[in-house]
């Protein structure tokens, strides 16, 4: 059921074993605060294939954000294990994680985190930089991307220069430039009014179209309807995992 | 490779960003570079200056002196040097050596209405050409003059100013020395000093005259110059002089002669080493304000990781790996402290310039000292670079993106 999508098949970047994205099992992360063990993801197993659009929902304290680290690399489990694209990262180191992330993963943030002082097309380029693509190639490609995202006349433009959902395109540009496995969004709507949350919405369902493979991570009903599947998360575990019906787009 | 560019794009556009700070920051870089090169621009100039002395001293050139004697450890009041003592050396080795004893004794000396004090020196012929004096008008004194106790005197360079007339009209005209009237014949062209040697003050007049007509009688030398025909020829030349004048004061060799052989260049290496030991310290406390400018790069670099720990967290999501923050961070303050270190040596050029010019002190800045100043200055942007680059390359990507 979970692989229903996994029809398609127009994206370039690789997957793992049987066209599976994401696998966890058992994944756990505990924080210790003080004299307290905070349990703030509790055993979680999801498969997510290639090609889904899924939106992750829950109240905060949910461990939604606990969660969308781990899965981002950005943070190690505390137990279970976690494979990404087939290749088991659950295990890896700081550095072998910041090359996970460069190649695999895309993130798009909720407050867009663009360094305010380069130009688009610089920002875009960062991945890049770090993946030690050579300057021709790595402006080529942020070129293609910015112009997928509709911003090709606004490449040499800073941050500052940008309205919050340019912003918002530059983000996501950077996010695609590796041609990430996962294309990963946090609240990405969060910071902007409807109608430019709508643009955003409107892009993230044309890139899945194409074959991106995308976790939402929201907690507003209307964003995550967007998705074609929803995970809702509570107390640290799955609560609801469902097919959206009738797709509004 | 690619990295690397955009590592030093990266601080380069941070420091140029921060432009202001950064140079306040670099400004305590900036002075202690400077501060090092002219201290060690002072030093070296010195040096030099010692250097260039013991040249125009002549290198091949021995001074004998009077010493005191020692009987059972008590010194026992100070030998004589006479000019019995130049006769045997003269007699004895003088066909190899240049000998030329001298008695000296600052005098009043007149001419016209002018009225000087000046250091009227007492010599034999040789002295001249044992010195290298030339001369610019007239001529030396001859042995002849010497022999006839003669009133004939050759002025240094600078004489004829003290008498305020020039030196052309001064020559066969006669001045007044301690009251004693002289003829002067010759003047001779400027030589420069050395150490406490003014030669450019002196009057020369023959050895007899000085010592029986204008000193009354004295007889004491202040030192017998002895020239050998090349600096190599020293070691030799200081053993003969050693054995003549033992002999002459009946001196066993194995007793403890009352007379001191001495090479120009040794007093002027205890000068030197003297100098050296002062341009260190000097150059030590100059070190140690570039020591306090590298931390206030520390400083800077502590705020500017704290600043853009979002930045930071923004990389490292992107894939930045723990050395490529390192690198950055570090590079940024290797940048500033390197573009401090060429500041200031370019203002070290300029103080020790500012310095030459105002007091007429001589510099020279070495190139060596240009190279451990550079060297120094990316050395501490290294070591206080490091601490502030290592706490933004091991923050948590996580912490560093939610950071406001």
């Amino acid at each position: 059921m979970r692989n229903g999508k996994s029809g398609r098949d127009m994206h370039g970047s690789g997957t793992g074993v049987n066209g599976v994205v994401i696998h966890t099992e058992g994944l756990r992360k505990y924080y210790i605060l003080g004299a307290e063990t905070v349990r703030a993801v509790r055993g979680v197993d999801m498969e997510v294939a290639r090609g889904e659009f899924v939106a992750i929902m829950g109240p905060s304290g949910s461990g939604k954000s606990t969660f969308m680290n781990l899965i981002g690399c950005l943070d190690t489990p505390t137990a279970g294990d976690y494979w990404l694209n087939g290749r088991k990262v659950s295990e890896l180191s700081d550095d072998q994680l910041a090359r996970v992330r460069n190649r695999d993963i895309g993130f798009v943030f909720q407050t867009f985190n663009l360094l305010p002082r380069a130009s688009s097309l610089h920002n875009v380029e960062l991945p890049l930089i770090y993946a030690g693509l050579p300057s021709k190639e790595r402006r080529r490609r942020a070129e293609e991307k910015l112009e997928l995202v509709g911003l090709g006349d606004r490449m040499d433009h800073k941050p500052p220069e940008l309205s919050g959902g340019q912003r918002q395109r530059v983000a996501i540009a950077r996010a695609l430039v590796n041609d990430p496995a996962l294309l990963l969004a946090d609240e990405p709507t969060g910071n902007l009014d409807s109608v430019t949350s709508r643009e955003i919405v409107d892009i993230l369902i044309e890139l899945n179209r194409i074959g991106q493979t995308i976790i939402l991570v929201t907690h507003e009903a209307d964003i995550a309807a967007a998705a074609s599947r929803q995970i809702h998360l509570s107390d640290g575990l799955v609560e609801r995992d469902f097919m959206n019906e009738g797709m509004k787009n | 490779m690619f990295i690397l560019r955009e590592i030093v794009m990266v601080a380069m556009g941070s420091i140029r960003a921060n432009a202001l700070r950064s140079g306040l920051t670099t400004l305590g870089i900036v002075i202690g570079t400077a501060a090092v090169i002219t201290m060690v621009a002072l030093g070296e100039g010195a040096q030099r200056r010692v250097q260039e002395q013991i040249e125009n001293m002549g290198t091949n050139i021995l001074t004998v002196r009077p010493g005191q004697g020692m009987f059972r450890g008590v010194a026992s009041g100070s030998r004589r040097l006479e000019e019995d003592d130049a006769l045997a050396l003269r007699d004895q080795i003088g066909g190899v050596y240049q000998i030329a004893p001298e008695i000296e004794s600052r005098l009043q000396v007149t001419y016209s209405r002018s009225n000087s004090s000046n250091s009227v020196v007492g010599t034999w012929p040789s002295f001249f050409d044992l010195h290298s004096h030339e001369l610019a008008y007239g001529r030396h004194f001859d042995e002849g003059e010497v022999q006839g106790r003669r009133r004939v005197a050759v002025l240094g360079s600078n004489v004829p100013d003290d008498l305020e007339t020039p030196g052309g009209l001064l020559v066969g005209r006669t001045i007044q020395i301690r009251g004693i009237p002289f003829e002067v014949i010759g003047v001779l062209k400027e030589k420069g000093g050395a150490m406490w040697m003014q030669p450019d003050d002196q009057i020369f007049i023959p050895l007899s005259t000085a010592m029986y007509r204008v000193m009354g009688g004295r007889d004491r030398l202040r030192s017998i110059y002895v020239a050998a025909p090349s600096p190599d020829e020293l070691d030799p030349a200081w053993a003969e002089i050693d054995r003549v004048i033992r002999r002459e004061h009946r001196i066993l060799p194995t007793e403890e002669a009352d007379f001191s052989i001495q090479q120009s260049s040794d007093i002027l290496e205890t000068f030197n080493e003297t100098t050296q030991t002062f341009t260190l310290l000097l150059a030590g406390i100059a070190g140690v304000s570039l020591l306090v400018g590298g931390i206030g790069i520390m400083n800077i670099m502590l705020v500017s990781v704290t600043e853009r720990t979002r930045e930071i967290g923004v990389r490292k999501a992107l894939g930045a790996t723990r050395k490529t923050i390192l690198f950055q961070f570090l590079i940024e303050a290797l940048v500033l402290c390197v573009l401090g270190g060429i500041l200031g040596v370019a203002g070290g050029f300029g103080s020790a310039e500012l310095i030459t010019n105002l007091f007429g002190t001589q510099t020279a800045v070495a190139p060596e000292a240009v190279a451990v100043a550079l060297g120094f200055s990316a050395a501490i942007g290294l070591f206080f670079g490091i601490w502030p680059a290592r706490r933004a390359s091991v923050l948590d990507p996580i912490d560093a993106l939610r950071y406001e």
